[in-house]
């Protein structure tokens, strides 16, 4: 593909602290390679505020290169920009146009109180993932391949779940704000495997039960989630995290 | 984990739209099997004796305070879980996401569920009110139901609200028919697929038996 410029006109959420009233300020970035990433024009940006006496914008970023789960933009209607399964800093300029006009917002849940600016509080995964999202034994070295025997299915299905990176923007993709398709990514990815066996009902009823309490909305299997997925996350993960719940619940002897 | 604790939590919420969405299915089956008699084209003979077996029989009234039960339910829980879920987000999107990952008919599951409660109201005014208070609430005297369909769905504006009350049922199920089932926990890719397959057959041949009805009096295709 060619590289081109492009001049660009940017709307995004400013927004002092959690307990401030944002809004949208516009913003125009100039001379913007097409072989940017996304991140690289919000650098540029960020230098040029830093220029003007004016406070740089705030976001999460990590490793840049998709797997760390940090990033977090809303771009003009969709969590990580308009590409399928991709990620904030894995979007290259390439997907704009000279002259184009792009939304940035933060992820918008109550369970994800914006931080400043374009930063959300995600500790709320941590803290599904703490109340079960592990195994407790210690499990020592790494042992043999084959040591344990697992269904080649079931290991490809553990770990197509287990790539979720927690990026939550199922939650910011769903009406509901549920953040189902994360847990259930990380029911399944230690339901499906021998050991994550023995805790598998604790496991399931507490992070659902955490889930709640974090205020995430519930599921109406809409779908949005899966679409917008960076790692594209399966659906059929909440089914399964449905049944896991159920036979957990009902043969649950409290 | 008591029971309240596991039919209180955000999945076992869903259990219960499930449940009784199912419930109601079932019930859709039979009300339209038994009103598809009216195209035996027999002046309601056979669809009378279906009517008088439904109405004047404990049987299946003790089982229509079942269904009423579920019915109250099922609205009850669905606008309850509406509003608990519009309210996680307080801050909306200025660009919203759309149709581009999910269908506007999966998304508008209340809104749906709404217009057929509307068009439930104007059905159970029609038909059910008028019967049961014949009864004396009890097992009286039946209004002859034929005759009623016929002056009810004479008239213009009553047959097109029961035809978008049709529609906004067929779109209602398009959507919580495979979804209740994704509730239940089937993520098998056969059966889902076939479920799939069943659910959008379903919504779009019950809703269409019952768009006819009205459709067939206020046309004369019956006598």
């Amino acid at each position: 593909m060619e590289h081109y410029s492009m001049n660009l006109n940017l709307k995004v959420w400013r927004q002092k602290d959690t307990n401030a009233k944002g809004a949208f300020k516009m913003y125009r970035v100039e001379n913007i390679s097409s072989e940017m990433s996304f991140l690289e024009m919000f650098d540029v940006l960020n230098e040029q505020l830093v220029q003007t006496g004016e406070e740089p914008i705030v976001f999460d970023h990590d490793c840049r290169e998709g797997i760390c789960g940090a990033c977090s933009m809303y771009i003009n209607g969709k969590p990580h920009g308009p590409w399928q399964a991709n990620t904030t800093c894995q979007l290259h300029m390439r997907a704009f146009q000279d002259g184009d006009t792009i939304v940035v917002e933060p992820w918008r849940a109550d369970a994800f109180p914006v931080i400043k600016d374009l930063m959300v509080d995600r500790t709320a995964f941590d803290r599904i993932i703490q109340a079960g999202g592990y195994i407790s034994v210690n499990t020592g070295n790494a042992v043999d391949g084959n040591a344990i025997p697992i269904p080649k299915d079931d290991a490809d299905a553990s770990f197509a779940a287990a790539m979720c990176i927690g990026c939550g923007a199922c939650v910011a993709a769903c009406k509901n704000s549920s953040a189902m398709l994360f847990v259930s990514a990380k029911v399944s990815h230690l339901a499906l495997l021998p050991q994550g066996d023995p805790e598998r009902s604790s496991r399931v009823l507490n992070m659902v039960a955490q889930m709640d309490k974090e205020g995430f909305g519930s599921c109406t299997n809409t779908g949005a989630c899966e679409a917008t997925c960076p790692k594209e996350i399966s659906l059929d993960n909440i089914a399964r995290l449905n049944q896991e719940y159920l036979l957990a619940s009902l043969t649950s002897n409290k | 984990m008591t029971w309240k604790q596991v039919f209180t939590s955000s999945i076992g919420k869903k259990l219960v739209m499930g449940f009784t969405g199912l419930f109601l299915i079932l019930f859709l089956i039979i009300h339209a099997g038994l009103n598809a008699c009216i195209w035996a084209n027999d002046n309601g003979k056979m669809f009378l004796e279906g009517a008088h077996f439904m109405g004047g029989n404990w049987v299946p009234r003790i089982l229509e305070i079942g269904l009423f039960a579920g019915l109250i339910l099922h609205i009850v829980q669905g606008y309850l879980l509406t509003v608990q879920n519009k309210s996680k987000r307080s801050v909306g999107y200025a660009v919203d996401y759309g149709n581009q990952g999910s269908k506007w008919y999966s998304r508008s599951m209340g809104l749906l569920g709404t217009l057929v409660l509307l068009f439930l109201i104007l059905h159970l005014a029609n038909f059910w009110v008028p019967n049961r208070s014949n009864q004396g609430w009890l097992l009286g005297e039946e209004i002859n139901l034929y005759e009623k369909m016929k002056t009810e769905f004479s008239v213009l504006w009553v047959v097109i609200a029961y035809v978008l009350g049709c529609i906004a049922l067929g779109y209602h199920l398009a959507h919580g028919f495979k979804s209740a089932f994704r509730t239940y926990g089937v993520h098998n890719k056969r059966y889902f697929s076939m479920i799939k397959g069943i659910g959008y057959s379903f919504a779009v041949i019950v809703p269409l038996i019952f768009a006819l009805m009205p459709l067939s009096f206020y046309f004369g295709w019956i006598e």
